[in-house]
């Protein structure tokens, strides 16, 4: 078959990185702080629909999860649902210092530090918190990770799911929920 | 068979120019807005990036067969309605299946999708699918009143249910109804601006409080076919408003210039309005447009 040639699957890659690359749907789960940098982010003055960064109203239909901030454990716990409820082709931007290292929560007793051992982070942008443009940056980073074939956060995910849900587990004392949600 | 292979391509091409039409208002729609914003705005070919990037991501919802049929009813309707209406005012381009009725079978077909995507959207179990769609219900019995006035007020005036009928009268007399018969142009726009569900009347997919309403479930290749079945649709309904008030069309240019300015109504009453409430929605329809449909009626009756 012609669709199954490795050459055309180039094509069709090159032609989907490139409309998925300039159609972000992000869902900002305002989880710290750091949310009230997307208002400014969106609107009049930093503009991110220029980029075709958009809000979704879903998981569902969302591509890009922002986290903003710390997450606490219990936060945690509906972010991993919320991550597992969306569809393929996904992504993560981890959004301040609270995600890469705790940030200034680093020794409280209910955050959780380093975000990338929970959820496979694409993008983190540091600050704290980021300014708007550094927060542009960040979804231009993506967008050129996406273009390069190089934003695979969820197969990595899929493919560690046992070494991710340990972590997770670790965390969250009373976990009940499904094993996995997609 | 020649006279199949016609139609069939007359329905592709009718389908691909609707498509491309229809996604490029959209676009122009968030363009616009974001002008009136402040803003630079999205491109205006977002929505075609928009598209294909909802048709190319994975899908693994499943939530019953109604779920999935939702969508496709929404299509089937998008469609259908658009074999009927005539694209342009001579068929020789776009051959289409319409027939003495078909104004009255329209006025069906029309509500057949919502309907289908309520269904639909009542299976995902989403508390706010179920909200969205009794709002959607609500406000689709406030927009029809005043559209079906408008709509029977031409049949009696011009004794036809056949839209080529109204086309060729059009024609022949070279005056346009928007002007022999004003209050069923008013009554009929006034209800466009319900069918186009932009604001004020975007209670049904109202994002920041219903999180979009019917199709929270659906994500991308649902999405992907409601984004382009509603496209479609809104080229099909802005083509028969101007065949029906505004003389139809001789070519696509005219075509697109006429839909674009009728188009520009609820977008920009729209881009400046807040959002009503449901039943502030049901009796802005059953205020002035209603009456405005009920004088189109006398006015057809008695004149
Ligand atoms: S990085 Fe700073 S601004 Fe962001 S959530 Fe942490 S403390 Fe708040």
């Amino acid at each position: 078959m012609m669709i199954n040639d490795k050459n055309s699957q180039k094509i069709v890659d090159i032609i989907q990185n490139y409309a998925r690359k300039h159609s972000l749907w992000i869902l900002a789960y305002g989880t710290g702080c750091g949310a009230i940098e997307i208002p400014p982010t969106m609107t009049s003055r930093y503009d991110a629909e220029r980029l075709g960064v958009r809000g979704a109203a879903t998981p569902r239909q969302a591509d890009v999860l922002l986290i903003t901030g710390y997450l606490t454990t219990k936060t945690l716990k509906r972010v991993i649902r919320v991550y597992e409820q969306m569809q393929d082709p996904k992504y993560v931007i981890g959004f301040g210092s609270c995600t890469i290292n705790g940030g200034m929560y680093w020794d409280s007793y209910n955050t959780i530090k380093a975000l990338d051992r929970y959820l496979p982070v694409d993008v983190f942008i540091n600050g704290c918190m980021p300014r708007p443009e550094a927060v542009l940056a960040g979804f231009a980073k993506l967008q050129e990770l996406i273009q390069a074939g190089k934003a695979d956060g969820a197969r990595k995910y899929k493919e560690n799911l046992e070494w991710y849900r340990a972590n997770q587990k670790k965390v969250i004392p009373n976990w009940r929920m499904p094993e996995y949600n997609w | 068979m020649q006279e199949i292979l016609q139609y069939t391509w007359g329905a592709l091409v009718s389908f691909v120019v609707a498509f491309t039409v229809g996604i490029t208002y959209m676009g122009l729609n968030r363009k616009i807005t974001a002008r009136v914003q402040n803003r630079i705005g999205p491109p205006w070919y977002q929505n075609f990036f928009d598209v294909l990037k909802l048709g190319s991501k994975e899908t693994s919802i499943h939530h019953g067969v109604m779920q999935h049929m939702g969508p496709a009813f929404i299509m089937v309707t998008a469609v259908m309605s658009l074999l009927i209406i005539p694209i342009l005012n001579d068929n020789r381009f776009f051959p289409n299946l319409n027939f003495h009725g078909d104004l009255v079978f329209l006025l069906y077909i029309m509500v057949f999708g919502p309907l289908g995507m309520a269904l639909g959207a009542g299976q995902t179990g989403n508390p706010n699918s179920a909200i969205g769609v009794t709002r959607g219900l609500s406000q689709m019995v406030g927009f029809e009143i005043p559209w079906v006035m408008a709509l029977v007020a031409l049949m009696i005036q011009y004794k036809t249910t056949s839209i080529v009928d109204l086309m060729n009268l059009q024609a022949e007399t070279g005056r346009w109804l928007m002007f022999t018969s004003p209050f069923a142009f008013l009554a009929a726009v006034l209800a466009m601006l319900g069918m186009f569900r932009y604001a004020p009347f975007d209670i049904v997919g109202a994002p920041q409080e219903l999180a979009s309403g019917p199709m929270s479930e659906n994500g991308g290749k649902y999405l992907f076919v409601m984004m382009s079945a509603g496209s479609v649709f809104a080229f099909a309904k802005l083509t028969l408003y101007v065949d029906l008030f505004m003389g139809g069309a001789n070519n696509l240019i005219i075509l697109v210039v006429k839909t674009f300015i009728l188009y520009l109504i609820p977008m920009l009453y729209g881009i400046v309005s807040p959002r009503y409430r449901t039943e502030q929605a049901i009796r802005y329809f059953w205020g002035w447009p209603s009456l405005f449909g009920l004088l189109a009626i006398l006015q057809a009756v008695f004149l």
